[in-house]
């Protein structure tokens, strides 16, 4: 019954077969060409290609910096939801549009400005290098980056939360004697966690692949700041598509599983928020 | 309770319990702030103390006067509105079928669209691939036939179309899904073309929330790096749009240079800041994304 009124509008063989053939065309079809690629390395190339001492050192600093940062992304990220939705304070307009900045400045312009930041006479290297702090083509650089390009992600899944929760809860506990401490910690949090995670998920799987602004802050020193977006690249250049297709395969699939986990993560939470 | 001064008292609907000490709420706030103005505004002070350097006649000279820099402007001004246009069509139809039709599939091409996959996993590592697929499979074909795509600008347009995809489509389905399809019903049955109605009916109601993709696609576009990088070349002259050029200059110690082209782009992303928070407030009071 439904079908036969909305049919009433017109356009819908034009608008759907524009949107399977713009989709098929930009990311089907190069993903299948990407796995079919790979496909053509035999089992002993793929794993002499994805597994040698350089890309492995090069997973582990992707993935270790993209922890670090997303861990220090959690934390900075809940005290700023907190602070823009329980207090008033002058400034507090700006500061919510200023932490959208990171997802509207190109990636390339924060690793320029980061890179002459931390660097012995920066700004800010200045106080970092007698102190013995390298923050310049290092690996601290690549995870100060990160972190800059994380900072939206926990701030923006938080604040919606923070904002919804009861005022009952909290009111219970402090009649029934909780210190401000405990009930944040038992009455405030836990609804948090479904928010936080999925922050925490999405600010990793942006670092994971984050390109533009690590380039420039990390120095790119095979086995110690080479991250694996940069090896692709660098085999590219090499005119070494195979190895370089078969290294973003297996960043294709740690991505894809990190898209199933930030999805149960968002179930989890819608779940949760409808139970609050 | 003391009293609380003015600079920092909540509203009245905050109350004792959720009210933190006084010493608390400064320590924090300042916390927070010196977290933003570490991490997001001394770096964007720096962008521009850094184009200025040498002085605004220098600026202006690094920006204009060098040919490559002005090339890669121009570059960027062609390369963004093609991306951007492709993806406004995308993104009309795509909300189009799917705000409006039920049909088997919808809801996985709705994921698609939808989900942070697009948002977060498309915008980093897949962008390799797509040089894989122009390279491997529709570049011969492309190539056979006069079209060449690799180190030129119908790649660059089609790698940046592929990095920002979602963002027209993603902003408008929850629109049209909001506003309903009773007036275009009601258009429709009074002898209004397709065509009419689109234009008199659906784009007027949608125009918000189409200008607010818009912008947040136009950001990402003008700013993508790793996918124009491999599809590029990276020819000074030829195919440096500006964060590639921002990138050319930094690798040949031209930091005064550097920092102007960087300068343009950031004024873009606060310009694209302003707009966001204006049309937010038109579009609904209540949204939030994460991108």
């Amino acid at each position: 019954m439904t079908r036969m009124k909305r049919r009433v509008l017109p356009g819908f063989p034009l608008s759907l077969g524009y949107t399977l053939f713009y989709l098929s065309v930009l990311v089907v079809i190069p993903i299948l060409a990407c796995f079919s690629k790979a496909g053509s390395l035999t089992a002993a190339q793929f794993r002499d290609a994805v597994w040698t001492e350089r890309t492995r050192a090069a997973y582990a600093l992707t993935f270790g910096t993209s922890f670090a940062a997303a861990a220090v992304n959690l934390a900075l990220g809940l005290l700023i939801a907190w602070v823009l939705v329980r207090y008033r304070f002058p400034g507090r307009r700006l500061m919510d549009a200023l932490i959208d900045l990171p997802l509207a400045l190109p990636t390339a312009v924060g690793g320029l400005v980061y890179a002459s930041l931390y660097v012995k006479k920066g700004w800010l290297g200045q106080y970092l290098a007698p102190l013995g702090i390298q923050a310049a083509y290092s690996r601290l650089a690549i995870v100060l980056v990160l972190v800059f390009i994380g900072l939206p992600f926990v701030v923006r899944t938080v604040q919606p939360v923070l904002e919804d929760l009861d005022a009952e809860a909290e009111e219970a506990a402090a009649s029934l004697g909780a210190t401000r401490w405990q009930s944040f910690r038992r009455v405030i949090l836990p609804p948090l966690y479904p928010a936080l995670l999925t922050g925490f998920a999405l600010a990793f799987a942006r670092s994971l692949g984050e390109y533009g602004s690590v380039v420039f802050v990390s120095g790119n020193m095979p086995y110690k700041t080479e991250i694996a977006p940069v090896l692709i690249v660098a085999r590219l250049e090499e005119y070494a598509y195979g190895e370089a297709t078969a290294i973003a395969v297996v960043l294709l699939v740690v991505s894809f599983v990190m898209l199933v986990v930030i999805n149960a993560l968002e179930r989890w939470s819608r779940r949760s928020e409808a139970h609050a | 309770m003391p009293e609380t001064p003015p600079v920092l008292a909540p509203p009245s609907r905050f109350r004792h319990a959720q009210q933190d000490p006084l010493w608390l709420r400064v320590i924090l706030v300042l916390a927070a702030a010196a977290v933003v103005g570490l991490l997001i505004v001394v770096p964007v002070v720096h962008v521009f103390a850094g184009a200025l350097s040498d002085g605004a006649a220098a600026y202006w000279r690094n920006l204009f006067g060098d040919p490559d820099t002005r090339h890669s402007i121009l570059l960027t001004l062609t390369v963004v509105p093609g991306a951007l246009a492709a993806n406004i069509v995308f993104g009309l139809a795509a909300a189009w079928a799917i705000a409006r039709f039920r049909f088997p599939g919808r809801t996985l091409l709705t994921s698609m669209i939808d989900l942070p996959f697009s948002v977060v996993a498309v915008s980093s590592e897949q962008k390799f691939v797509l040089v894989f697929g122009l390279q491997g499979y529709l570049g011969p074909f492309l190539q056979s036939h006069g079209v060449k795509i690799l180190f030129a600008t119908p790649g660059l347009i089609l790698a940046t179309a592929f990095v920002t995809f979602p963002f027209v489509a993603r902003e408008l389905i929850p629109v049209m899904q909001a506003i309903g399809d009773e007036e275009e019903t009601a258009a429709v049955s009074l002898g209004a073309s397709g065509w009419q109605m689109f234009r008199r009916v659906t784009l007027p109601n949608i125009k918000w929330g189409l200008l607010y993709g818009i912008i947040l696609c136009n950001a990402r576009a003008m700013g993508e790096f790793g996918a124009v990088y491999v599809v590029s070349g990276h020819i000074a002259g030829q195919t440096d749009t500006m964060p590639l050029r921002v990138e050319k200059l930094f690798q040949e110690y031209n930091l005064p240079g550097s920092f102007a082209v960087a300068s343009l782009l950031t004024l873009l992303a606060i310009l694209t800041l302003v707009v966001k928070v204006f049309l937010e407030t038109r579009v609904s009071p209540e949204r939030r994304h994460v991108h």
